[in-house]
């Protein structure tokens, strides 16, 4: 299968989008564009499945390579492996919600949903990328259309958010950088030829001198795309300002982003730094766990508390990654694919009842189960599956990052995992107070009495997402067999080198 | 002979010959159509620019004064691409001006100066060509003749060009007493690195940076370019800089290579300086052009990086950024040259709400700017990526720290022109404009130029494979 195709389909809807007259015409191409997504992703699971059943055991597969910049080195090269299927198919599902739940929009609409799907494009190409370079390149190109969509179409301050959260992803992408050209110059000599094509760089074992030195750009650098903890602050604001289609992309798929490059560049290419800094990052992703949770029990805005509730959670996907045992990694990608399912649902679910009721206030909210029962549903088995109720996708991504950080012996270890493990504690409080307070009970405003409930893109976009947490949550297994491969790699490269 | 003469000289005796055709109108015609006028030159230029493209051999002419190579050639069908899309740009404000001939005659005139300065084997040539392009720069700055803003632009211009020159003839004195030579091959044998080859080469380094507005003799930039008309600012700030960066370069990669361990700490200092004075001024400028000058001085900042890396990453990186700049700088000045020509409105406050009236323009800036702060897909991120990627190639990771880090202070003052023109609005916008033939053409240029450069990755192969490094 040409992987290209992936980045191209996006591109070509946004360009027919612009192209379109009417905002229906907008509006069904786009879908038709994320639903041609969405079947090309299944399809290269199924590709995947079948080259493997066949015994194709090569690191990655349906690589392309192309010269991009030969002098330099520097070539266009994708590939997917396991993980690469996973997230782009959980990005492939996120954006045809966010298509559906976005059918609203009437200001712009015909920008509205180039830039979104010029978004995606970008994310996919991230996830394909088996050259560095083209993995940054793939990295910055989101970050415009994030502060376009916050600025014009978000709510609340819309401007500080936008702009806090352009200048804080371009600050990562900049310590990316410093990271990336490092890597590149210790590769090959001191004359070169240097490489960006990341699997020969983990085939040359980096000096352990260089990797301390690159390693805190890196994983700092995609870190602050992932919330890590003193660098989470663009999270909040951001999300909260974005428009519903917007937040779902940035907490459901542009965070993951950041997971995905600590896991396979940084940890990946330096396991020797990696290792020494794994108190560290232990630290911090506690800290981001414990205050994350805390945080949001103050929340009084249910957009924000999904936003702090993020950083919490995304805690969780670097305390698997620092704690490097392969069940903890296991655990911290399956979080990423739950959590970007789950707070895509939860978001999906804010801007539903926003539409309806124009607050996002707690306090101001209530009785909605009996006015929209569909709109109610989904919010709780969102709001479950962030407290990790069994059966659905949270409780198994927690429950193997738990399992997995117990195996690493050390007291502090053990000190993490059980102030994580505490952590789902207060989870649990705020969300039953939020769901309770504004599911439960009366109706609060008489006003809301007449309130229709989820139309029928609506109910799609719920019923998509809810179907990806569910499937993780009931059969598990199947997700983390097609992680295992990728994992292993990883896991072996970290191995060889102790 | 004279055939290789006239062949390896073709881009300056195109020139020259528009110049002198510009002269005989003036001279024996009593009446011409201004609109005919503006389409000729545009075509000579485009003729050129084609001509351009045909191979060349390289040739030493005139005992070594003027030599050429391919890669001079297409440095200077770079220019002459850059000029060709001002002039469509500047089709609007020429066609209501009183002089459009001397506008022509000026411009042009820079043009050779450009050229020759450029082909220079000599320090003489290279000091003549200099000049030629410099006096006509303050002349054509002043073009707005009713604007008193303009005329102080350009007696600023004058007074710091003749100081700057001053500087860089004091330099090239010196140094030809230090080596009895002024040929590039034959000074570059003779120096050793003594303190007074050195003091020599230091005034010949502020010469150039005067030029190429590099802090701290960049004080004339900000005023020069708010007062002089928008299509001379562009001028100024791609073309002329452009034109220095590539002789700064070859100078600094041929003759000076010897005392390449003294100027590259001397370099890494005024790239630092320049990028952080730049960006911080930029922060608070409420005038677009402003705004764009104080950026064209941190990008100066930029490229000064990417000359330290001082191999043929370096070499590349410069000339592959300066086409890059030609177009989104272009594409900015070209915007704002628009609107100024048919609203008189510069600031940034005036943009407010400028998509809801004129969305074409609004994407045609928002590329332009993205492109000049090095976003991807644009051609600029590749740009600023090879830039630093080749300063980085000395090792030292605090200095393209610090540059990585001015990519996110320039962000922030980009993306507010962004912020005003998408995201705010005002009861008054600047309303609906029309653009006419040729500046659409010129933005089609620029667009396409900032969109392809990058993508087709050989481009940079081809300018790499003609530069040169140590």
């Amino acid at each position: 299968m040409n992987l290209s195709l992936l980045v191209l389909v996006p591109l070509i809807t946004a360009i027919a989008v612009l192209f379109c007259r009417g905002l229906n015409g907008v509006r069904w191409v786009s879908l038709a564009g994320a639903s041609v997504q969405l079947l090309l992703s299944f399809g290269l699971l199924a590709l995947y499945w079948k080259e493997r059943a066949a015994g194709n055991s090569a690191a990655m597969l349906f690589e392309y390579r192309h010269t991009w910049f030969l002098p330099l080195n520097i070539w266009y090269h994708v590939g997917v492996d396991g993980i690469s299927i996973a997230m782009i198919l959980l990005t492939a599902l996120v954006m045809e919600a966010a298509i559906l739940v976005s059918w609203s929009i009437r200001t712009m609409g015909k920008e509205f949903f180039a830039l979104l799907l010029f978004l995606s494009a970008g994310a996919y190409g991230f996830f394909l990328s088996l050259d560095l370079f083209t993995l940054f390149f793939f990295l910055e190109v989101s970050v415009i259309p994030k502060f376009l969509l916050i600025g014009v179409w978000g709510s609340g301050r819309k401007d500080y958010s936008a702009m806090k959260l352009a200048l804080m992803l371009m600050g990562g992408s900049a310590l990316v950088f410093i990271g990336l050209l490092g890597l590149y110059y210790s590769t090959g000599g001191a004359t070169g030829p240097h490489t960006f094509d990341w699997q020969r760089i983990a085939q040359m074992q980096l000096p352990a001198e260089v990797q301390r030195k690159f390693f805190p750009f890196l994983f700092v650098g995609f870190g602050i795309f992932t919330a890590l903890f003193p660098l989470h602050t663009w999270v909040p604001d951001g999300h909260s300002s974005a428009p519903t289609a917007a937040s779902m992309f940035l907490a459901g798929i542009s965070m993951k982003l950041g997971g995905y490059g600590c896991l396979r560049v940084a940890v990946y290419l330096m396991p020797i730094a990696a290792r020494e800094y794994s108190p560290v990052i232990i630290l911090l992703a506690t800290i981001a766990i414990v205050y994350g949770a805390f945080a949001t029990m103050m929340q009084k805005d249910l957009k924000y508390i999904n936003a702090y509730s993020s950083i919490s959670h995304c805690g969780f996907i670097l305390l698997g990654i620092g704690m490097l045992t392969r069940t903890a990694i296991t655990g911290a990608v399956i979080q990423m694919i739950s959590h970007g399912l789950m707070t895509a649902l939860f978001f999906a679910a804010i801007g539903m009842i926003y539409d309806r009721t124009h607050t996002r206030l707690v306090a101001q909210l209530g009785g909605l189960l009996k006015i929209m029962p569909f709109i109610s549903t989904i919010f709780v088995i969102a709001g479950l599956c962030s407290l990790g109720l069994p059966g659905l996708s949270g409780f198994v991504a927690e429950i193997t990052v738990f399992m997995g950080s117990w195996q690493r012996a050390g007291e502090m270890y053990r000190l993490a995992t059980v102030l994580a493990c505490a952590s789902i504690v207060i989870t649990a409080v705020y969300i039953l107070r939020a769901t309770g307070k504004s599911i439960m009970g009366p109706v609060s405003d008489p006003q809301y009495n007449g309130l229709a409930d989820a139309t029928w893109n609506e109910k799609l976009a719920g019923i998509l997402l809810g179907a990806g947490i569910i499937a993780i949550g009931v059969a598990p297994f199947w997700l983390s067999d097609l992680l295992a491969s990728g994992i292993g790699a990883i896991m072996d490269h970290a191995i060889i080198i102790k | 002979m004279w055939a290789g003469i006239i062949f390896s000289l073709r881009q300056e005796l195109i020139v020259t010959g528009i110049i002198f055709l510009l002269l005989f109108i003036k001279v024996r015609a009593t009446e011409y159509k201004t609109g005919v006028l503006l389409n000729l030159v545009n075509l000579l230029l485009l003729v050129n620019f084609v001509l351009g493209f045909f191979g060349c051999q390289d040739a030493a002419l005139f005992n070594g004064m003027f030599h050429t190579n391919k890669l001079l050639v297409l440095e200077k069908n770079m220019l002459n691409l850059g000029t060709l899309i001002i002039s469509l740009q500047a089709y609007d404000w020429l066609k209501g001006h009183r002089q459009v001939l001397e506008f022509y005659l000026l411009l042009l005139a820079t043009l050779v100066g450009f050229f020759f300065m450029i082909s220079a084997g000599n320090l003489l040539m290279f000091y003549l060509g200099l000049e030629l392009s410099t006096i006509p720069l303050a002349a054509l700055s002043s073009f707005d003749l009713e604007k008193r803003r303009s005329s102080e632009a350009a007696m600023k211009f004058i007074m710091s060009s003749a100081f700057s020159s001053a500087l860089l003839l004091f330099g090239i004195s010196l140094l030809y007493g230090a080596t009895g030579t002024l040929g590039f091959d034959t000074i570059a044998q003779r120096l050793d690195g003594s303190a007074f080859q050195l003091f020599a080469f230091i005034l010949i380094l502020s010469g150039f940076a005067f030029k190429i507005s590099v802090v701290p003799f960049h004080l004339w930039t900000a005023d020069v370019y708010e007062g002089s008309p928008v299509t001379v600012t562009a001028y100024l700030s791609v073309i002329s800089k452009g034109a220095v960066f590539f002789v700064f370069i070859q100078v600094l990669y041929t003759i000076f290579k010897p005392l390449a361990g003294n100027w590259y700490r001397i370099l890494v200092l005024l790239s630092i300086l320049t990028m952080v004075t730049g960006n911080l001024f930029a922060l608070r400028q409420d005038k677009l052009k402003r705004l764009l000058a104080f950026s064209s001085i941190a990008q100066s900042g930029f490229i000064l990086a990417g000359i330290t890396g001082s191999s043929r990453t370096g070499d590349a990186s410069v000339i592959y950024f300066i086409l890059v700049y030609i177009f989104s700088n272009l594409g900015a000045f070209g915007v704002v040259s628009l609107i100024s020509a048919q609203t008189g409105k510069e600031s940034i406050d005036d943009y407010k709400g400028l998509y809801a009236t004129n969305p074409l323009l609004s994407w045609i800036m928002a590329i332009s700017l993205f492109s000049l702060a090095g976003i991807p897909p644009t051609a600029g991120f590749f740009g600023k990526f090879f830039l630093l990627m080749a300063g980085a190639g000395k090792g030292n990771y605090v200095f393209i720290g610090i540059a990585a880090l001015n990519m996110v202070i320039s962000l922030y003052y980009y993306l507010r022109v962004i912020k005003a023109i998408f995201m705010d609005s005002q009861p008054e916008p600047i309303g609906k404009l029309k653009i006419p033939l040729l500046p659409n053409i010129a933005f089609l240029v620029c667009v396409a130029g900032i969109i392809m450069t990058g993508l087709m990755g050989w481009i940079y192969d081809y300018i790499y494979s003609l530069s040169i490094g140590f």
